[in-house]
């Protein structure tokens, strides 16, 4: 009997050994260690061993087990192992076909230059305000200081509806606006987009376009803080070595009045085409808001000071971009929008 | 304004580049746009007289010159037609360079040596606007008596450099030489120095020779007249007529030359009447009467309006001040007897007038900013002297100076506190002081404070930020430090509605639609390309008084035009799939001139979604919409919403259209085009597109989303395709399959439509996947069957349907 075993467990190895797939050592598991297999029934007649004997030939059969199993352990992992390694070699695929396509939608680079704007501020601790398109005389110009006949209404070519209502020329009358709704309380801080319009149209205008205005009212604010936070600004939206420079300049409802430039953005300063080679852009206005524009939207200007700013949208955007033509804006074309 | 740097010398010692000095301004808050040197590369052109001209042998059209340069005799050939022997001109010698780098070689024209060339004044640079008008074409001709031999750079005042200011509206002083001079004296710590005219005076009086009234002192605070006799009207000195083209005006004569010379000068327009057509000598300034007629002295017909301040005499207008003169009274070459008229007129009526008139003349420009009241004496002495210096004419003893209450001079306070305190940045009382001093204004101290007064010339300065704008531009805005507001943290966010704006169009992003930007104006004429019937509410627009263009004369009342016109210019460029949105606002009017701005949500698509080599391309139809609407709405959390069968409007295709509501509100339509929109826009035969009230959909939007437990029972599937009548609505179906499923039915999802074989015609047969979930146990077989076959049931009653295996 002892022998049989041997043999079985000689035979099972071998076989298990050289078996060439995982359902061909299943098989040989069957003909070996299944119900009906060579080694179950020769322990069946087990029974018909003495007393003496079965201990011993039990422990070999137990051996001659733990044998089998060793082997098909061993030869599955094996085959296992080929059987993955030929499913791989089988299974290769290009790479370098096309993915499947999405739908490619995306937002107007004026909107995220707007938004990303919008987001620098609000981490400074500003809110957002919002104004109407249609504007009365009044906001737009008379509580900014520009009454009727002000030479510097010229600056601004002005869409009428009726001679008290007109499309707005610039963000500012929303400073008012804001000012009178929370007067007296402080302190006042806003940014706000939005779209505005002049009556001008040819390369470097749009009758309508973009602006983000700023205001920023309390006990002690001051020119330097315009400065300051302008100066942060421009780092933040045109990377951490630009450069700032405030030109004195008029705005009838801010003084003192400031133009800011930045360090050209391609040339880094050193004078290109892009700045006609003054090494400068400019981008925004900005200044001390005008203690008239603050009387007449309910403060002591004795007791408060602000600074506002308002920059256009689209300059910067085609700044941000490397964009040449602003008519591009506002044609829409899917291929020019689609690349944002 | 352009400022030419020699002519600031006459006032100011300047040791600065024109660079230099253009920076210097610039960061003064005087922006000069372009620093122009004249004359640049103009070499070896000197003074020359024509001393004979004789016919070439070969050609007509050429002559030969013999011309004296003082050194010696040069023969030269040339085609110019307007020189006479006797003429001095600019020669340009062998080796001369000229303006574009033209450079004068020895040369033989038709056989004749020519060592030369005479100049016309734009090939020494001049630009022909400003030459006189019979040289504007031809060979420059200079005055007689113009030495020989010298560098005609030099004669020609081309030896200077051009500085072009952008200058901003408050600071009308700087339209003037002394203006700038005195910034630049401020800046520069240079003394300013201006003397007073000085030149003989006729023993004859001015009294009883001339009456001026002023009988609208409102709009003419000051007149002064001048006499000027023995006129002999000429050419006026070349260093002035250099001068006048170094600011970009043509030289006219003599007396014309000297106004305009002292208005660059001075800024202060001056007028010359001929003395001998004025009725009685006698000037009325006065409001031009209704509908008052004056010809101009362009020869053209003016209407007047009392908004105008017309200067008279006792026959009718002779000029509208500040803006233009009269052809009547015009200064001609027989005019030997000039009146000088120095004036002072109300800003705001002149603005006026030169807009009703259309007429916009360097004299309104200056009036219209406000000029130096206190200098209008200054300004006439200076004319008179110049006029007397240059043999043009000689001056009448005396002036008539009519001048309605003088005006006291105006002071402000200045505190060094209140500056510091703006600026953010110390400014010492004496610092102050100094700045404003040098820019001419009187000090005195106050206390710790100053008591300033402002000059004249000044009009833009009246209260205290003036003042400190002053002091701050003239230190310097680089010296003011950069700081960051201090005070209490406050808190930036956005507002729920505007985070609900950017969640829209970022998702609608992420889902295939690009974002556009299209005009708030529109062309009254898209309404009939939205097949709108001519009584359509949205057909009443507000309407813009002074439109650019037809196109873009009314405020929108909808978004869908402007989105479809960009799908059409897109389809013309072959661009023929894309979908597009804009949040943006329509303007609806409510009475006169008042309107509602709301902000509406539209979104347009054509064509399809492209495939590729393993995926079919989508067609981007009606379902495509929906299905980003559906998830648009997941996303902002909106209330379930139903889409209705719309066939009423007339812009869309009236069998594939729905009306959105959600929440018991209407937000809006999506839908197919109708063709005839499409037609007359150009575009494919199928665009879809939605308009979505944003107030309305962010009221049913933002609903709480709460945490439902997951499921600890496993749940039960079963498939089920009933036939239908094909006009069956989906909803009402499914509606049905959800009323009688209840509470165990957890989800149905129509996964197929069919129609076809085996089913029969006019019927389909619609599938469904529903899904059955119990909270607290595991549900059997056996009820999943019942409750489907009670799902089935009652669709048979309800629908007729039959079931399809």
């Amino acid at each position: 009997m002892e022998e049989k075993l041997r043999i079985i467990e000689k035979d099972a190895r071998q076989a298990m050994a050289s078996a060439g797939s995982l359902e061909e050592l299943n098989e040989i598991r069957l003909k070996y260690l299944g119900k009906k297999g060579e080694l179950t029934q020769v322990l069946r007649g087990m029974g018909a061993l003495s007393a003496e004997e079965r201990p011993r030939i039990g422990q070999v059969a137990n051996e001659v087990r733990a044998s089998i199993d060793q082997e098909l352990a061993a030869r599955t992992t094996v085959l296992k192992e080929l059987a993955i390694g030929q499913r791989l070699k089988e299974e290769g695929i290009d790479v370098t076909l096309p993915g499947v396509p999405v739908l490619r939608g995306g937002r107007h680079p004026l909107s995220i230059v707007s938004e990303e704007i919008q987001t620098f501020f609000l981490g400074l601790g500003y809110s957002i305000a919002d104004g109407p398109e249609i504007e009365t005389d009044y906001y737009n110009f008379e509580a900014l200081n520009l009454p009727k006949d002000h030479p510097a209404r010229d600056m601004q070519d002005t869409f009428f509806i009726n001679n008290q209502t007109l499309l707005r020329t610039h963000t500012s009358p929303v400073q008012v606006r804001t000012m009178e709704k929370m007067a007296p309380e402080l302190p006042v801080k806003i940014i706000v987009p939005g779209k505005v319009y002049r009556r001008d149209d040819d390369a470097t205008h749009s009758p309508m376009f973009s602006q983000v205005e700023g205001l920023a009212v309390d006990r002690r604010i001051t020119f330097s803080d315009l400065k300051g936070t302008l100066d942060l600004f421009a780092r933040e939206m045109f990377g951490p070595k630009t450069k700032t420079r405030f030109r004195p300049s008029y705005f009838p409802f801010t003084e003192p009045s400031a133009e800011v430039d930045i360090s050209c953005v391609m040339c880094g300063g050193k004078g290109c085409r892009v700045c006609s080679h003054t090494g400068w852009l400019e981008i925004l206005g900005s200044g001390m808001v005008h203690p008239q524009v603050l009387e007449v939207s309910g403060y002591n200007s004795e007791q408060v000071t602000g600074f506002a700013f308002g920059m256009g949208v689209e300059r910067i955007t085609m700044l941000k971009y490397g964009i040449d033509d602003l008519r591009v804006l506002f044609d829409n074309d899917l291929r020019f929008l689609q690349q944002f | 304004m352009y400022i030419s740097y020699n002519w600031l010398k006459d006032f100011v010692e300047l040791d600065i580049p024109a660079q230099e000095l253009a920076d210097r301004l610039t960061l003064a808050g005087i922006a000069v746009e372009s620093v122009t040197a004249l004359g640049e590369g103009i070499e070896k052109v000197v003074t020359g007289q024509i001393e004979t001209i004789s016919p070439h042998p070969n050609a007509d059209k050429l002559v030969i010159t013999r011309v004296n340069t003082g050194e010696e005799k040069l023969q030269i050939v040339t085609a110019a037609t307007n020189v006479s022997e006797g003429d001095v001109v600019p020669v340009a010698l062998v080796g001369a360079r000229l303006a574009g780098g033209f450079v004068i070689k020895r040369a033989k024209l038709r056989g004749v040596e020519s060592l030369g060339m005479m100049c016309s004044g734009q090939e020494l640079g001049i630009d022909s606007k400003t030459m006189p008008a019979d040289q504007a074409h031809g060979i420059m001709i200079l005055p007689p008596g113009t030495p020989l031999g010298r560098d005609a750079k030099e004669v020609l005042g081309l030896n200077d450099y051009i500085l072009e200011l952008d200058l901003t509206p408050n600071r009308g002083d700087c339209l003037s030489i002394i203006g700038v001079a005195r910034e630049v004296a401020a800046l520069t710590g240079k003394p300013f120095h201006l003397s007073e005219p000085t030149f003989p005076e006729l023993e004859e009086k001015i009294d009883g020779q001339v009456q001026v009234d002023i009988e609208a002192p409102d709009l003419c605070r000051r007149y002064i007249a001048r006499l000027i006799k023995n006129v002999r009207i000429g050419r006026s000195p070349l260093w002035m007529q250099s001068r006048l083209r170094s600011a970009g005006m043509r030289p006219i004569s003599n007396i014309v030359d000297v106004t305009n010379y002292i208005m660059l000068e001075m800024g202060q327009p001056l007028h010359a009447f001929d003395y001998d057509q004025l009725v009685d000598h006698h000037i009325i300034v006065r409001r031009a009467g209704e509908k008052e007629t004056m010809v101009s002295l362009d020869n053209v017909t003016r209407e007047l309006n009392p908004d105008m301040i017309a200067i008279t005499d006792p026959s009718g207008p002779v000029a509208v001040a500040g803006v233009m003169g009269g052809l009547t009274s015009e200064v001609t070459d027989h005019t030997t007897a000039i009146l000088l008229e120095s004036a002072y007129f109300n800003p705001v009526s002149i603005r006026r007038a030169s807009k009703t008139l259309g007429l916009r003349s360097e004299a309104s420009i200056r009036f219209e900013k406000g000029i130096d009241i206190g200098g209008c004496l200054r300004a006439v002495n200076r004319a008179a002297q110049l006029i007397y210096e240059m043999g043009a004419g000689e001056v009448v003893s005396g002036t008539v100076d009519n001048y309605i209450s003088p005006v006291t001079e105006k002071t402000v306070l200045f505190r060094p506190a209140r500056a510091t305190h703006v600026l953010g940045m110390e400014v010492t009382r004496s610092k102050a002081a100094e700045i404003l001093s040098n820019l001419q204004f009187k000090t005195q101290e106050a206390g710790e404070d100053l008591l300033v007064t402002v000059p004249s010339h000044r009009v833009d300065v009246g209260r205290e930020e003036d003042l400190i704008e002053e002091v701050a531009r003239l230190y310097g805005y680089h010296q003011v430090p950069a700081t960051l507001p201090y005070g209490p943290t406050t808190h930036g966010v956005k507002t729920r509605e505007q985070s609900f704006r950017s969640l829209i169009a970022d998702t609608l992003a992420a889902t295939g639609f690009n974002e556009v930007v299209t005009y708030s104006f529109t062309n009254p004429g898209v309404f009939d390309l939205m097949n709108l019937p001519g009584d359509s509410p949205l057909r009443y627009t507000i309407k813009i008084e002074n439109p650019l263009s037809e196109k873009h004369s009314v405020m929108r009342t909808l978004l869908l035009p402007g989105l479809l016109e960009v799908l059409a210019n897109n389809f013309s460029r072959r661009v023929q799939n894309g979908a597009i949105f804009e949040l943006g606002r329509i303007f609806m009017p409510i009475e006169a001139g008042t309107c509602e701005e709301r902000t509406v949500l539209a979104a347009a698509a054509m064509g399809r979604a492209e495939g590729s080599w393993n995926t079919p391309a989508r067609e981007l139809d009606f379902y495509f919409l929906k299905g980003v609407l559906e998830n648009l709405f997941r996303v902002l959390g909106t209330a379930a919403a139903s889409f209705l069968p719309e066939s009423a409007n007339p812009s869309f295709h009236p069998g594939r259209t729905a009306l959105i509501e959600a929440g018991g509100r209407r937000l809006g339509l999506a839908g197919e085009l109708h063709p005839k929109v499409l037609e007359k826009y150009e575009l494919p035969e199928r665009v879809v597109a939605f308009e979505i009230d944003l107030d309305a959909l962010f009221y049913v939007s933002g609903q709480p989303r709460v945490y439902r437990p997951l499921p600890k029972f496993p749940g039960m599937e079963r498939d089920l395709a009933v036939v239908v009548k094909k006009e069956t609505p989906a909803a009402d179906v499914l509606e049905v399959i959800r009323n009688t499923g209840g509470e165990l039915l957890s989800t149905v999802d129509l996964f197929d439509i069919y129609w076809g074989e085996q089913v029969p015609e006019g019927f389909q047969s619609m599938a469904f996947k529903l899904k059955y979930q119990a909270g607290d146990r595991t549900l059997t077989d056996a009820e999943v069957s019942e409750l489907t076959a009670a799902i089935a049931a009652k669709l048979s009653e309800r629908f007729g349907a039959g079931l399809r295996s």
